[in-house]
């Protein structure tokens, strides 16, 4: 039991580490034509953790690191925290049928997760009254989709190696 | 020991409630009042290391191509340089000239004598924080004083102004932000207008303006001082498009801005004059 408590403990820093370097990857700078296919990576990395380890990263997990964007992007706090949110509520939800597809099947899944969270943006602004552009919006959800199978397999490795779960 | 599946106590559904509740309410919080300001500039501080690292790649790769530069460049560029600082002191001296000259006549009029604006170097760190705004961040906070509200310009013109401060940075909302409007006045006649952001870098917005207003393509648009926020006279936007639809009662006109705000890697942060020389830090350059 203690062995296992203290593995969970490494595990956590692993998640924390790509959670992290996915935030770097959210906020290193692009010309102004890129800027719109950018995928959500701090997206895909949650997804993976919360399908592999959803004993370990969850909704918590995903608020933290929504509020994390809000903070580092400088918008209206808390819209990324309420779709990180429902992302990983969504993937903890189904993680046992995800877990099943191949992962070609899993990114059209992973499409669908980054369209609801782009569509949580544009809905929180539009409450708010915040003008949030055009169909450029859903872009990201389409280079998540394309980005999934090489995250799959680099996080994969990693959770191996860094014994997580 | 009871095992892990036992202890999972509040179950997914109902902490996910909680923080989708929560998340709401900070969103309201956020929009509606100004609560979050301290937090949000104490959280800042701590994701400033991912900010410096997301930094990272861009300032090697520029130190990267430095290295590689050739010295034929160099010497031509060197040179280039030179005869611009030739011209520059030229002008300069009859600018010093105009400014003793000037302040004479103030004083003959009896006018408030203008005190010089004092500005201080700071490096971008960040751009385009989020999509659909237009927003930078620099190296300089307030532990140099700096505050919100605070004009910043480059060599070429206004930029825009210092909206959130931690200690060691600061974001500033540049004047292509479709939330931001400054005061300006054509240089060619005085005529007054406010110039608003539409989130495109190269394009600003001038409504409110008749179609007798006297504005043609080409003026100059300068900074009215009106507001008190940023001081008279610094170029801010160069006229281009004007529309008149006979059945608007305004007149579309679209500008652009004059400074480079998608060059620009380093921008000084101005303190409008009639401040206490001694609340100012060390200045490294007087700006007028």
């Amino acid at each position: 039991m203690i062995g296992r408590v203290g593995q969970q403990g490494h595990g956590r820093v692993v998640v924390i580490i790509t959670l992290a370097i996915s935030l770097v990857l959210m906020a290193i700078p692009l010309p102004e034509w890129a800027e719109p296919y950018r995928p959500d990576w701090l997206a895909l990395v949650l997804v993976y953790w919360c399908l592999a380890t959803p004993n370990l990263v969850g909704v918590g997990t995903g608020w933290i690191v929504g509020l994390t964007l809000d903070v580092l992007q400088g918008g209206l706090l808390g819209q990324n925290a309420l779709a990180k949110t429902v992302l990983a509520f969504l993937a903890v939800t189904f993680h046992l049928r995800i877990r099943m597809f191949p992962v070609w099947q899993q990114a059209f899944v992973v499409a669908v997760l980054v369209g609801v969270n782009q569509a949580l943006l544009i809905w929180a602004h539009g409450v708010l009254g915040i003008y949030s552009g055009t169909w450029e919006m859903w872009l990201p959800a389409a280079t998540s989709m394309l980005m999934w199978p090489w995250v799959f397999v680099v996080l994969r490795d990693v959770r191996r190696y860094g014994g997580v779960g | 020991m009871k095992s892990s599946l036992l202890r999972r106590a509040p179950s997914n559904a109902a902490r996910f409630l909680f923080f989708v509740l929560v998340s709401i309410a900070v969103m309201v919080i956020d929009y509606r009042t100004q609560y979050f300001k301290p937090a949000r500039s104490a959280m800042a501080l701590a994701v400033y290391p991912i900010q410096l690292v997301a930094a990272l790649p861009e300032r090697v790769g520029s130190a990267f191509v430095n290295l590689f530069v050739s010295e034929d460049s160099l010497r031509t560029r060197n040179k280039k340089l030179h005869a611009q600082q030739l011209m520059l002191l030229a002008r300069l001296q009859k600018f010093d000239a105009l400014e003793s000259e000037n302040r004479r006549l103030r004083e003959l009029l009896g006018a408030a004598e203008k005190v010089a604006d004092r500005a201080l170097m700071a490096e971008l760190v960040e751009v385009s924080l989020e999509p659909f705004t237009q927003k930078i961040m620099i190296n300089k906070g307030e532990t140099q004083n700096l505050y919100i509200g605070q004009p910043i310009i480059d060599a070429y013109g206004i930029m825009g102004q210092i909206t959130e401060l931690t200690p060691v940075t600061a974001v500033a909302t540049l004047i292509t932000d479709p939330s931001h409007a400054v005061p300006v006045q054509v240089k060619r006649n005085g005529l007054r207008a406010i110039l608003f952001g539409t989130g495109s870098q190269s394009e600003l917005d001038l409504p409110h303006l008749t179609p007798i207003s006297d504005i043609r393509e080409g003026d100059l648009l300068v900074t009215s001082g009106m507001g008190g926020r940023f001081p008279v006279g610094y170029p801010v936007a160069r006229v281009g498009r004007i529309v008149s639809d006979p059945n608007e009662s305004f007149l579309t006109i679209s500008a652009e801005p004059i400074a480079r705000l998608d060059h620009s890697t380093e921008v000084l942060v101005i303190w409008p004059g009639r401040i206490k020389a001694d609340a100012l830090p060390p200045a490294e350059e007087v700006a007028r």
